[in-house]
């Protein structure tokens, strides 16, 4: 791990457990996410990456403990915790289609208005909104509705939801997945213009894209944390290796 | 390559988009349809405050006055079913709350100072109920007509909606209230005036209730308060609350993620509606000379719903021009067919949520939808 990373807004998860009516989803996780760095969340379908982010974010119920700030977000309803400052995009694009690109990220931007602002008309864009559009390139689409936006594009939206939300904490659930190669690239550097201070969690099938743009890398499986390090740790990790490979899981769970 | 490139690249030129760097306003036909609505909402004022008058009966024009009422309740059943998604079936509660209130009060002033109301006298021992004494001042009548509902919505909705119950389960929940409400009320007749209710009213604020003139200006004040609560939801829904409200109804799992507490967005647009209610139920007891539990309950409440699921409950003008059709036809209809009326607008409920589920106000869009569809297929 490299020194020069750690930062003082850091996410720490301590002894995370899900519990699904008797399955256990995940347990025993115990991951720092910190400040500045793109980290990649891998594993095997079914290997718990959604499940822990929907327990950082409210979604599910976790036990353990997850400080943030000094709250822990585990005791935290899911606006309370985006409120904090930690954000996350889905699986599934969930942009508001009938809306313009503008109007989605203006909804996004709302969470620091006050209520009496609520009840005007927006009468020009946002300082924040005119940046996120520039920086997620869709500029030219502002007055859009979202629903005619290309895949890409649409991910690219919730990335710049989450920038005017001014999310310290991104937990991107496979934004890149079913992507061009193209707009893998792009993507990336995207991510990588963005991430200045803030903790990126990236949850990534794409083995060439995590190669690339990761600074570092957490190895989930069956539930548990298998491994973390930098690319070339985990890469050489052989209880890494077995599970992408698929052989010998049990020896695999059992390190 | 850096992605602003390529999002250029894709984008169809469109005269009304900003361009990078531009000062970004709205585009101007999104302001136009902003503004629609507000002429929308005069022409309607015109119809109602000038025409309606000049050329109307006082019988009719009462008759007109009572619809304006529940199309004040429609306005904001819009705003709370249309916008926010949640199926409204109890407003006979609210429109309850403001009627009696007002009847009150008018029963009081009807009886003169330190008298207590007839029906007391019929039906009880000659006293009074405490509660009914500070309805003698007409300035709290005024404050309870608005605070009331207020409250009373704001309790419940906070207790419905933090518990995230929607769907059909909040429309039984609330349409259960309602008939609660009716049988309270029934039962309570020493205090409430039960099944009959609470009538024979000959002032209004010191006006009397039988000149022309005082009922004249009764529907005025009808017919203005319902512009004015248009113009109240012309604002909000161009506002960004109305924004918000709509992406809650949309997706409302996604706008916690947003950072909102999607109850919270939905309870403003429950309250509103609640004092929609209210206020148009206090102008229907001095106009219609009477209310009663068969003015408030599921039937009454049910009828509400119908009128602005006719009209398109998500429109702007919709809500209120369906109570108002709902209302015509009850009158017409109801002198001939008094026991089929109940059915048909049951049945029209259900027709205009299953087949027209925008209202009479989406048909033009959507006949635009359909026709050049078949110019092509020809
Ligand atoms: N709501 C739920 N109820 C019961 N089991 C669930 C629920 N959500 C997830 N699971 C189970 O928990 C396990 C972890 O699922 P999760 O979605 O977190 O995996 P993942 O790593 O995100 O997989 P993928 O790469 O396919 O998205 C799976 O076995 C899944 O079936
Ligand atoms: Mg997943």
């Amino acid at each position: 791990m490299t020194l020069s990373f750690v930062g003082e807004d850091y996410l720490e998860v301590r002894d995370l457990a899900v519990d699904f009516d008797g399955f256990k989803a995940i347990s025993e996780v115990n991951v720092t996410f910190l400040q500045g760095r793109l980290h990649f969340l891998i594993g095997p379908n079914g290997a718990g990456k959604t499940t822990l982010v929907d327990a950082l974010t409210g979604l599910v119920r976790g036990t353990g403990e997850a400080m943030f700030r000094q709250h822990d977000l585990l005791q935290m309803k899911s606006h309370e915790i985006v409120r904090l400052g930690v954000g996350r995009t889905f699986q599934t694009a969930t942009v508001f289609e009938q809306l313009s690109v503008l109007q989605n990220l203006d909804i996004a931007a709302g969470l620091h208005r006050s209520a009496g602002r609520l009840l005007l008309a927006r009468r020009r864009v946002p300082e924040s909104v005119q940046q996120a559009l520039e920086t997620i390139g869709l500029t030219a689409l502002a007055h859009r509705p979202a629903g005619i936006l290309a895949h890409g594009q649409k991910q690219w939206l919730e990335v710049g939801m989450l920038l005017v939300q001014d999310a310290k904490v991104m937990f991107l659930d496979e934004t890149v997945a079913g992507m061009s190669a193209q707009e893998r690239e792009e993507t990336g550097e995207l991510l990588r213009r963005i991430v200045g201070d803030r903790t990126i969690v990236v949850i990534e099938h794409d083995m060439e894209f995590m190669r690339t743009y990761a600074d570092y890398v957490t190895v989930m499986h069956g539930g548990r944390m298998l491994a973390e390090g930098t690319v070339a740790e985990i890469q050489a990790d052989p209880q890494v290796q077995s599970v992408y490979l698929g052989t010998v899981t049990e020896v695999a769970l059992d390190g | 390559m850096t992605v602003t490139t390529v999002a250029e690249a894709t984008a169809v030129p469109d005269a009304n988009e900003v361009a990078a760097g531009a000062p970004s306003r709205f585009s101007p036909s999104r302001l136009f349809s902003d503004y629609g609505g507000l002429i929308g909402i005069a022409v309607l004022a015109v119809v109602l405050l000038v025409w309606a008058p000049s050329s109307l009966s006082t019988f009719r024009l009462g008759n007109l006055g009572k619809y304006c009422t529940w199309a004040i309740a429609g306005v904001g059943i819009g705003l709370a079913w249309g916008r926010g998604g949640m199926l409204v079936m109890g407003q006979g509660v609210f429109f309850g709350l403001g009627s009696y209130a007002m009847a009150m009060h008018l029963k009081l002033e009807s009886a003169g100072a330190g008298n207590v109301p007839d029906f007391m006298v019929l039906y009880g021992d000659g006293t009074m109920p405490r509660w009914w004494e500070p309805f003698r001042s007409g300035p709290f009548t005024l404050f309870a007509i608005v605070a009331l509902p207020a409250v009373v919505s704001f309790l419940l909705g906070y207790a419905i909606l933090k518990r995230r119950v929607k769907g059909a389960y909040f429309a039984i929940l609330t349409q259960a209230l309602t008939v609660a409400f009716a049988t309270l009320l029934i039962a309570t007749i020493k205090q409430t005036g039960g099944f009959n209710g609470l009538n024979t009213f000959s002032t209004f604020f010191g006006q009397n209730l039988y000149d022309p003139d005082v009922k004249k200006d009764l529907y005025l004040i009808t017919a203005g308060l319902l512009i004015l609560f248009l113009v109240v939801v012309w604002q909000l829904y161009r506002s960004r609350y109305g924004e918000l409200l709509v992406a809650t109804r949309d997706a409302e799992e996604r706008i916690r993620f947003l950072g909102y507490d999607p109850a919270n967005i939905k309870l403003v647009a429950f309250v509103v509606a609640a004092v929609m209610a209210s206020v148009g139920g206090a102008m229907f007891a001095p106009i219609a000379g009477i209310i009663s539990p068969s003015n408030v309950d599921a039937t009454a409440s049910i009828m509400l719903v119908a009128g602005v699921a006719l009209g398109g409950r998500a429109s702007l003008l919709g809500p209120a021009l369906g109570a108002i059709a709902v209302g015509f036809g009850q009158s017409s209809l109801s002198e001939q067919f008094p026991t089929q009326w109940t059915y048909f607008q049951g049945a029209l409920f259900i027709v205009v949520v299953l087949l027209l589920p925008g209202g009479i106000t989406s048909l033009s869009s959507r006949l635009k939808a359909v026709l050049p569809r078949r110019k092509v297929a020809v």
